[in-house]
């Protein structure tokens, strides 16, 4: 979008054209399903619209000063595509329909990969959709690897391959098409740096198609938040208990006898699923053993007085994993909130939760 | 809403969201899209290969074969200073060539060879755009050398071809053949969108600025003669003009029409000399009166032609001393005018002393044998009449032969080689011949150039002239009797004059192919062409100021100003444009699917009325259950309903007899 307005002019004028987007583009954010309607595309002619604008022209009076009647034929053939193909934009874009999906939390540090569920309910495919954040200033491709690619065709060809297994970079845009009646999930990647919640913010979804002479697009802002967990500090030994925690080193027989199946409960962990039960079909269950409480620790952020506020998170978090890992029983104890010991994928969330929002300000955590 | 799936419709389209650069301008292009571009530039710049120097033919097929290899190879492309040493090489040689940087042959040759070599640097989208605009503007630029017929439907299969590689670039990697469909739709609702603006949008008549020198093609007659010029054009089949007579047509052996009038001569060379002022031409005895619309071709030059004498035109012209008719300027367009025309005439019975004088002028030196000859006549005969007949009967008598191909004439006295040594010759050696035997012998005399014949196309009825039509005269005057028309030609090959070229040269003598008779089928076929193209030029390429005028007012537009145009043009465009629009947003809803669930909604809305509300994560189950245990006398309408919806929505029986039975079931149903 920034294409559109980056021309400069005086700051009275620039006010005046803030306060007109504001007033156009007003949005709320929004939950449930949109369909982009009428009301909600916008469209504008591109730069290559412009140019070709004025290659028109030129056209034009080279027919008037040559008196070409076929000239002017041709023109006028390529300025009612053109239009036309304005019509077209706009109708690659209309009565989509678009709805905010789950997004499964993160580590600070790593892509936070935000779902939309789009919905083609028409007869007609739909081409090259993009959805780009603007808010990001970091979105634009990095410019350096552009100028690095437009040196050799052939370097081009491998890199970009790479580029699409590889790692995503920061601010892609998600570039894919919709066949008619298809619906498809689209994952958003946002690079996260705080923990907390990280919103989408306002994206675009936008499409030059069928000639890239007119960008149509229209904004999406869902109420959908992704949680970041703090990023976790560097492999470190769990803490010793002090005796006088009176729950201290409860050492408990670390035999891990097989003892039995039961029936499968949300929130187990996938590696203690009955797989061999699964495959002779008796069903989802889950094995337990007599010694599944190996260790029982207290994660105190006490333990680190000597730390800031985001190391000692990043620790703790460190040590929820690692004793996650470790089969161990631990308990969470922040100033305020004490998340007594347990264990499994359901507790570990609730500590990385009350980690990431440690002392934040109170902020709507719905997710769609 | 149903859940998402990620079922893919057949189809090109990509199956998986990729993920790319931002900018579409500096994404990368496949190899097809390359592969397109290159096609379409070999297209655009095919046709020019007619008229550009060979080299820049082979150098631009070379630069396009060469990045065909490199994109085959997947090769680097050149470096940037090679390609600044190629660009700077290729505008000296064009230089060389033209000897000038500024006129418009020099235009298109540039524009030609930086295109191909942008070619080369074809990396990014942002390169392919350009390309593309500068593929549009190439076949602008063939209409400066051809407008006929098939270069219009090469030039709209050029565009088909540019529009599926241009859709290439928005559409990722979508195959061929729905690209192709694309163009081809696009194209079908652009058509009757030009139609409107090619009849409505105002014609600014004329040039808008000075053109370079060779702005417009130039074949046809010259305003100078001199030997081999008039054989040269015998051999071009191009037409010259088309004439429609309103009544009778005269007969083909009185077909003169007239054209430039020869007066200087300088032993090789006519020309039209300078004329001084002199008394307006008077014609007096008038004879045969014809009326008849010519479609002149452009030619370049002002002067009109018209049968012999010429009384009337229809546009504002200038008829000179020597019945000349010239326009203000140069012309460039077909033009389409009346005129009225006296077989039967007397032309300038008096002439001013000044004017018989410039009739009488020879190089004084030149040609002692020739003026012996015109001597001899002089002392033997009494009068002009007879010395214009002992002339006539010379050529006539003596063994001179008609010939496309006469032996040069080298030396110094050209007239007297032609008449005692050589006497092979075309129409201007004779005209030319004549005229100075004339003048020698003491009468005024002079070369008039023109067309002379006409080919009949019974399907048009009209008449085709060619420049293998052109044709070399002389008119000599005698008191009283004014100037009169002596076509020496005629003496020697009558035939040329009552049948034609054709008629009047050996068959083994290369000819235009439509110079010769055929066979009926070919005539036919070739008449019915040239009326075809002669409707086409009058009605798309001669649609000017006035035909739009004639055109509009055949309409019924009461008061035609540019205003009223612009706004019919704007009611017509936009009337056109919503039905388009229409038609294309109406594909926006989606058929049986979205019926069921429209259905589905307004049964719920039923339910509304006892207080049942479907919550929005509700389920069809679900909420049907909930609505069994609120009514249980609805169960069997409710259970009904679900069930047929839950097959139209999730269990593939989308089809028109499911979706009747739901429609059925959900109006029937009453609380």
């Amino acid at each position: 979008m920034a294409n559109f307005y980056s021309q400069r002019s005086a700051p009275v004028f620039d006010a005046l054209k803030q306060a007109f987007r504001k007033w156009l583009f007003r949005q709320k954010i929004e939950r449930g399903t949109v369909t982009l309607t009428q009301r909600r595309i916008f469209i504008l002619p591109t730069r290559r619209g412009v140019g070709f604008g004025v290659l028109l022209l030129l056209m034009l009076v080279g027919d008037i000063n040559y008196g070409l009647s076929l000239g002017y034929v041709m023109t006028f053939l390529l300025a009612t595509m053109a239009v036309m193909s304005m019509l077209y934009a706009f109708r690659n874009l209309a009565n989509l329909q678009v709805q905010a999906g789950h997004c499964e939390a993160v580590f600070a540090g790593e892509m936070a990969q935000f779902v939309f569920h789009f919905y083609n309910n028409s007869n007609l495919p739909r081409y090259q959709l993009t959805l780009k954040n603007r808010n990001n200033p970091d979105a634009t491709p990095q410019p350096k690897n552009i100028t690095k690619k437009k040196f050799s065709f052939r370097k081009q060809v491998s890199s970009a391959k790479i580029n699409f297994s590889n790692e995503v970079p920061q601010g892609d845009n998600v570039i894919f098409d919709l066949a008619a009646q298809q619906n498809l999930t689209v994952k958003f990647p946002l690079p996260t740096s705080t923990r907390g919640w990280l919103s989408s913010g306002r994206l675009t979804l936008y499409t030059e198609f069928p000639l890239g002479l007119f960008h149509a697009w229209s904004y999406l802002q869902f109420d959908t938040s992704c949680l970041v967990y703090p990023h976790p500090a560097a492999p470190l030994p769990l803490p010793i208990q002090h005796d006088k925690d009176g729950l201290g080193l409860t050492q408990i027989k670390g035999d891990e006898d097989f003892s039995g199946v039961r029936d499968y409960v949300t929130g187990d962990a996938l590696t203690h699923i009955a797989w061999k039960a699964l495959a002779r079909e008796q069903g989802l269950q889950v094995k337990q053993f007599s010694d599944q409480v190996g260790q029982q620790i207290w994660l105190d952020w006490h333990h680190l007085p000597h730390l800031v506020t985001e190391a000692k998170l990043a620790v703790l978090t460190r040590w929820v994993l690692t004793a996650n890992e470790q089969k161990m029983r631990y308990g969470l104890r922040l100033p305020k909130i004490e998340i007594f010991p347990s264990h499994g994928d359901g507790h570990r969330a609730e500590c990385l939760k009350a980690l990431a929002l440690f002392d934040l300000p109170q902020q709507s955590t719905s997710t769609a | 809403m149903n859940k998402p799936t990620s079922n893919l419709s057949p189809g090109n389209l990509s199956p998986n969201p990729t993920r790319g650069q931002c900018n579409l301008a500096t994404r990368h292009l496949s190899l097809a899209a390359i592969y397109g571009l290159i096609a379409c530039i070999f297209l655009v710049i095919a046709p020019h290969a007619e008229h550009l120097p060979p080299w820049v033919s082979v150098l631009a097929a070379t630069l396009m074969g060469w990045r065909i290899y490199l994109a085959y190879k997947n090769l680097l492309l050149p470096k940037r200073w090679l390609l600044t040493l190629i660009t700077l090489a290729c505008v000296v040689s064009i230089f060389l060539t033209f000897r000038t940087l500024f006129s418009r042959e020099v235009g298109v040759t540039l524009l030609i060879l930086l295109t191909t070599l942008k070619l080369l640097e074809l990396r990014t989208q942002r390169d392919a755009i350009v390309t593309i605009y500068l593929a549009c503007f190439i076949i602008i630029t063939n209409f400066f050398y051809s407008q006929s017929m098939p270069t219009a439907l090469f030039m709209l299969f050029t565009l088909v071809a540019i529009l599926t590689t241009w859709l290439h670039l928005q559409t990722g990697d979508l195959g061929f053949r729905p690209r192709l469909r694309m163009a081809l739709i696009l194209l079908a609702q652009a058509i009757p969108l030009t139609i409107i603006l090619f009849l409505l949008f105002p014609r600014v008549p004329g040039p808008l600025w000075g053109l370079p020198h060779d702005a417009y093609s130039t074949s046809g007659l010259d305003d100078t003669m001199s030997p081999g010029s008039l054989s040269k054009l015998s051999l071009s089949e191009a037409v010259a003009f088309r004439a429609q007579f309103a009544a009778a047509p005269p007969m083909r052996e009185q077909m003169y029409w007239r054209g430039p009038v020869l007066w200087a001569f300088d032993g090789r060379t006519w020309t039209a000399g300078t004329a001084p002022a002199s008394k307006p031409a008077t014609l007096d005895t008038l004879q045969n009166s014809q009326d008849y619309t010519i479609t002149l071709e452009p030619h370049n030059k002002k002067w009109l032609f018209a049968l012999e004498m010429p009384t009337k035109i229809s546009i504002p012209s200038r008829v000179t001393d020597d019945f000349q008719i010239l326009l203000p300027n140069n012309i460039i367009a077909r033009v389409r005018y009346t005129a009225q025309s006296h077989l039967g005439f007397r032309a300038n019975a008096e002439e001013t002393e000044q004017q018989l004088q410039r009739a009488l002028t020879l190089p004084a030196t030149l040609n002692p044998r020739a003026r012996q000859l015109a001597a001899e006549w002089r002392s033997t005969l009494n009068n002009s009449e007879a010395i214009v007949r002992a002339a006539f009967t010379y050529f006539n008598r003596e063994k001179f032969e008609y010939t496309l191909e006469p032996p040069p004439l080298p030396g110094l006295h050209t007239v007297d080689d032609f008449i005692f040594n050589t006497r092979k010759g075309f129409c201007e050696h004779y005209a030319s011949s004549f005229v100075f035997l004339m003048r020698a012998a003491g009468i005024p005399a002079r070369v008039v150039t023109g067309y002379q014949g006409a080919e009949y196309n019974e399907l048009g009825n009209y008449y085709i002239v060619r420049q293998s039509d052109a044709h070399a005269w002389a008119e000599v005057w005698i008191a009283g009797r004014g100037w009169i028309r002596i076509d020496p030609t005629a003496a020697i090959a009558p035939s040329r004059v009552q049948s034609g070229l054709a008629a009047s040269l050996p068959d083994s003598v290369i000819l235009p192919f439509m110079a010769r008779t055929q066979s009926p089928l070919l005539r036919n076929l070739r008449l019915n062409l040239d009326s075809l193209t002669n409707q086409w030029n009058q009605w798309v390429l001669g649609y000017n100021t006035e035909q739009q005028f004639a055109f509009l007012t055949r309409l019924g537009m009461q008061s035609i100003t540019w205003q009223n145009m612009v706004i019919s043009l704007i009611i017509g465009l936009a009337a056109l444009i919503g039905i388009f629009a229409l038609l294309m947003l109406r594909h926006l809803k989606g058929r049986n699917v979205d019926m069921a669930q429209r259905l589905y909604l307004k049964f719920c809305h039923k339910l509304v009325k006892i207080n049942l509300v479907r919550a929005e994560h509700e389920g069809a189950k679900d909420f049907a259950a909930r609505a069994i245990k609120a009514s249980p006398q609805l169960t069997a309408a409710v259970t009904h309903i679900t069930n047929l919806y839950l097959g139209v929505r999730y269990g593939g029986e989308a089809n028109s007899a499911a979706i009747r039975a739901l429609r059925h079931a959900v109006t029937s149903f009453k609380i």
